[in-house]
């Protein structure tokens, strides 16, 4: 049986769902078999980060509502053949779903898979309710920024509440230039502050948007830092002893050390 | 300028992070504890009055707050007091 994990933040655009598309494609790539589920109905954005938008005939919605199987409503990924989406329905909001239904959902899945993730939209409400139902495990991603470090703070308290201890961190969009010169909160600082377990540091990088431009995930790109820390954390959650990269470098001298493969 | 200046000298204290944590510390103390500052005056309110049974306090003087050191949030009063109440010496004697 699988392991259903959400991905939260409270606050929107620290970078849930391209989160939760690269760990989704990080763990497919590795061997295990994924399902996301894009739980911000209304709002649904994973199928296009993933590249899948054209693929889309049934919904969340849809099977929670009794109108189709789960099975018929998973969209199968073009690169791999173990990593499938449950995309989020556009026109119904995120009361069209309970959390009992997501519950219930949830763990006919994880029967499937070995990862289920659950992309959790912003805010406390209903949505966030839902998506948490039926998870087993909570990861909580957030910014070095006083709003989404507060954000996160609340979040984890309300994870506490509902029995989803031990709740993960991943920071992301760290800038080490600025942690350097004492401009952006250090990731000691934001693990000082909120108490919690460090799952992974992603890197601040420009690569991210080039890939969700085309649809691809920066994970499978093994040139880019920012997909090396979501490989970094992939292999963290499936179990591994992976130690913290060092966002240092970037210079000229450590491009050539990678490139000769000292590092 | 100032600022650059002080970071040459290594005068963290100035930088912008330091500033971002303290502030974060602070607001964190309120949200955690869910102490609304109205909860905190109404607080205020019961604390003179019990506290006005024993002792003249200055009711203006009084200050309550959360304080949060070492993973640990503490409610501390400063409550500055002008003289005791004789009757209540009196009576305990």
């Amino acid at each position: 049986m699988g392991e259903v994990i959400v991905v939260t933040s409270g606050k929107g655009g620290v970078g849930k769902t391209t989160t939760s598309a690269n760990l989704g494609a990080g763990l497919a790539s590795a061997g295990s078999r994924v399902c996301l589920i894009d739980a911000d109905i209304g709002l649904r954005n994973l199928d296009v980060v993933m590249g899948l938008e054209n693929r889309i005939v049934y919904d969340l919605v849809d099977v929670t509502s009794g109108n189709c199987s789960f099975r018929k409503a998973l969209i199968k990924d073009k690169r791999f053949d173990n990593l499938f989406l449950m995309p989020a329905a556009q026109t119904k909001d995120k009361t069209a779903v309970n959390p009992a239904q997501m519950e219930a959902l949830c763990s006919e899945i994880k029967d499937d898979f070995d990862y289920v993730l659950i992309d959790c939209p912003a805010g406390i409400e209903q949505g966030f309710r839902n998506a948490i139902a039926g998870a087993d495990q909570a990861v909580v991603v957030t910014t070095p920024e006083v709003s989404a470090v507060r954000d996160a703070d609340r979040i984890i308290g309300l994870l506490e509440k509902e029995d989803l201890r031990e709740p993960k961190l991943i920071v992301n969009r760290m800038r080490h230039q600025m942690v350097k010169h004492g401009d952006m909160m250090s990731i000691d600082d934001i693990i000082e502050i909120l108490a919690i377990d460090l799952l992974g540091v992603v890197p601040e990088d420009e690569l991210v948007v080039v890939s969700t431009n085309r649809g691809e995930m920066v994970v499978l790109n093994n040139n880019s830092k920012s997909g090396q820390a979501y490989r970094n954390i992939v292999r963290r959650i499936r179990g591994e002893d992976v130690p913290m990269m060092n966002l240092e470098d970037s210079g000229l001298f450590d491009k050539i050390r990678r490139i000769i493969g000292l590092k | 300028m100032l600022d650059f200046i002080n970071r040459i000298f290594g005068r963290e204290s100035s930088s912008s992070k330091n500033v971002a944590k303290e502030r974060l510390r602070l607001v964190l103390v309120h949200d955690r504890a869910g102490v609304s500052p109205e909860l905190l005056e109404s607080l205020k309110a019961d604390l003179i009055n019990v506290i006005s049974n024993y002792m003249e306090i200055d009711k203006d003087g009084l200050e309550v707050s959360l304080d949060s050191s070492e993973n640990q949030v503490a409610l501390v009063a400063n409550i500055p007091v002008k003289k005791m109440k004789r009757k209540f010496q009196t009576e305990s004697a």
